[in-house]
């Protein structure tokens, strides 16, 4: 267990004092903090649509329909379901890449032996300290590079996180420098070292930057909302947020007609799709993400 | 190389002209083979190295270095037929515009406020909870609980908004219609501004308590049992304990993390805002940051001078900052310094 401290590790059987009961009291309210609002969506995509309106967001559902769910899968699935499509590219493609990107970028700057070392790393690092806002951002996506509405613009600006190359170099400065000598006596070329020799030695670094790639691409709503304007191209997240705001206009078109398609719920349902995954991988790679975190990332 | 020198004592022995000659002459295409091996070497290296840099390096060109001349716009006025370098120079009129109508000053405040409120809560939150988790022996629910509070970092912003809606809204939210069944009055969150630093900061504190908490457990998991036994020894209790060598111990930590985060207090946390304020006009006297701001000029208003102005300012300031701080974190500790 990584989180155990050096040292003589404590024997004694805990006590159950007030204070120690009290501890955990508070654990758990804070527990339950997190997940209440979690919750919330939860039951509010599982209620009535007209209970919902009159009876407000509650943690249990007064009366349960599963209406907004069949709207969604049965009636009209498909702007999510491409929705889905493009968020899960946009992440896996990006991810992978990037990665890659980065792992090579900050293995050269890790390497003590590499001429260019430290113009390379004050290149990359001085991104993090400058940049020219955000309107010259948007003005070269858009005009010089052409990448407005399209889906590079949602992969290619995130390719290279300076952070996550400082971690990556961090964790390659650590490996034994004889390994890649040893390589080099072998005969290995550069490539070949870092292929076969460090990514397989790296895989705890690599695959914490990974998920936060996965995590960082996922969540992302900021790349399209600068530059997405067509439905095909539509992230989850932007779908999302489309919905709930814009969902003002057709409320009220629809109290002064009488109908009532099932609008909240729906919004909550959708928001229920978009968790489910994070939640999935969040219970398999929580342990990887604390674990890089205390390891690599006591930077903050 | 003594070689050469005996091997020229030996040439005048009766030895065959082409036996002699070989030793020396193998010597030194020998040392030149090598130079030339390790220059290869050496380009093949820094050639393969750089190779393997070079994606990165084109890509932080287009996305980061590109931009960067940009910053010249804050001083002109934009016009997008005429492009970057045709545009007029207005000197400082942008940022005459942008002071003068007050919005600056509206927004700088806002930034510190929110930023100073999330730093200050986020670290007695975080530490508390690293504290009480010390405090818990069993390993494996400690786990647990850290995940639990970690998890709420995995959530996207934008369902952030959802459920913030499902709590605020004014027709149904869940905290009116508690309010409504006690019979008190209900209150239109969504207009009323002077509830929202508490709001965005309660709203933070759920996301990023649970990070901190990790690496300020990791810390104080550090500090070596020894210490604890001499203070017990010492007759401390619980709290002294906690005072006087947890926090003590991992100030150093605090300390770092404080000033990095005090390094981008100008900037503001976009996401956040703008999804759980859902950009509502009405707020905008205690939520409108920077970010927001520039980011509504730009893709809303279209007006890309005031806009260039407030992210111009926000870049230089931002980056004398950033300096500052980590020049104070280098004279602490110099490996946690970013350079």
């Amino acid at each position: 267990m990584e989180l155990v401290s050096g040292g003589a590790p404590r024997h004694r059987r805990a006590p159950l004092t007030p204070g120690r009961v009290l501890i955990h009291l508070v654990m758990i309210a804070a527990s339950v903090a997190c997940v209440v609002p979690l919750l919330l969506i939860l039951a509010a995509s599982i209620t009535d649509e007209d209970v919902l309106a009159n009876d407000g967001y509650r943690l249990i559902p007064r009366v349960v329909s599963f209406a907004a769910y069949q709207f969604i899968l049965v009636l009209d699935p498909d702007q999510i379901v491409h929705s889905y499509g493009v968020s899960a590219f946009v992440t896996f493609v990006g991810s992978s890449c990037g990665l890659l990107v980065m792992a090579m970028l900050g293995y050269a700057i890790s390497r003590r032996d590499f001429r260019y070392r430290n113009m390379l790393a004050f290149y990359v690092f001085f991104t993090m300290l400058f940049n020219g806002g955000l309107v010259p951002f948007y003005i070269v996506v858009t005009q010089y590079l052409h990448l407005n509405d399209s889906i590079g613009a949602l992969i290619l600006p995130y390719l290279v996180i300076p952070f996550f190359v400082l971690l990556l170099r961090t964790y390659f400065a650590a490996l034994p420098r004889e390994l890649i000598e040893a390589a080099k006596i072998d005969g290995a070329s550069e490539w070949r070292t870092f292929f076969q020799v460090v990514v397989p030695l790296s895989t705890p670094s690599l695959a914490t930057v990974g998920l936060f790639c996965l995590l960082l691409y996922w969540n992302d709503l900021w790349l399209s909302l600068l530059f997405i304007d067509s439905k095909a191209l539509f992230s989850l997240q932007y779908l999302l947020w489309h919905t709930i705001n814009a969902i003002q206009t057709i409320e009220a078109a629809s109290q002064t007609s009488g109908f009532r398609p099932p609008l909240q719920t729906v919004r909550m349902a959708m928001a229920v799709f978009a968790i489910g995954p994070v939640l999935f991988a969040f219970l398999f790679v929580q342990k990887y993400f604390i674990r890089g975190i205390t390891l690599g990332g006591l930077k903050g | 190389m003594g070689e050469v020198g005996s091997s020229i004592g030996r040439s005048v022995s009766p030895r065959p002209l082409r036996a002699q000659a070989p030793s020396r002459a193998r010597e030194r295409r020998a040392d030149l083979l090598l130079a030339v091996g390790e220059i290869r070497h050496e380009l093949e290296k820094n050639g393969a190295l750089m190779l393997m840099a070079l994606p990165g390096v084109i890509l932080l060109l287009l996305f980061a270095y590109l931009p960067m001349p940009g910053i010249i716009l804050a001083f002109k006025d934009y016009n997008f037929s005429k492009g970057l370098l045709g545009s007029d120079w207005v000197g400082l009129q942008n940022f005459m515009f942008l002071f003068g109508s007050g919005a600056a000053w509206r927004l700088i405040r806002n930034t510190l406020v929110l930023n100073s409120l999330f730093i200050v809560t986020t670290l007695i939150v975080s530490l508390a909870l690293a504290l009480l988790l010390h405090e818990i022996y069993d390993h494996f629910v400690t786990r647990i609980y850290q995940s639990i509070l970690f998890f709420p970092h995995f959530i996207s912003f934008v369902i952030v908004g959802y459920f913030t809606f499902g709590f605020l809204n004014a027709d149904n939210g869940f905290l009116n219609s508690i309010l409504a069944a006690r019979g008190l009055p209900t209150i239109d969150w969504y207009a009323t501004p002077a509830y929202w630093p508490a709001i965005l900061t309660s709203v933070n504190l759920w996301r990023s308590a649970g990070y901190f908490t990790i690496i300020y457990l990791a810390g104080i998991l550090g500090i070596l049992p020894e210490y604890y036994e001499a203070a017990r020894i010492d007759g401390a209790n619980r709290w002294q304990e906690a005072w006087y060598i947890t926090l003590a111990m991992i100030r150093p930590l605090i300390i770092i993390n404080v000033l990095l985060a005090i390094g981008r207090i100008f900037f503001a946390n976009f996401d956040l805002v703008f999804n759980v304020t859902r950009d509502n006009g009405l707020l905008f006297t205690t939520t409108d940051v920077i970010d927001t701001y520039v980011y509504r000029s730009l893709r809303t208003l279209g007006n890309y001078n005031l806009a260039t102005a407030a992210g111009a300012f926000q870049a230089t300031v931002g980056f004398l900052l950033v300096l500052l701080s980590n020049a104070l974190v280098r004279r602490i500790d110099q490996d946690q310094a970013l350079f």
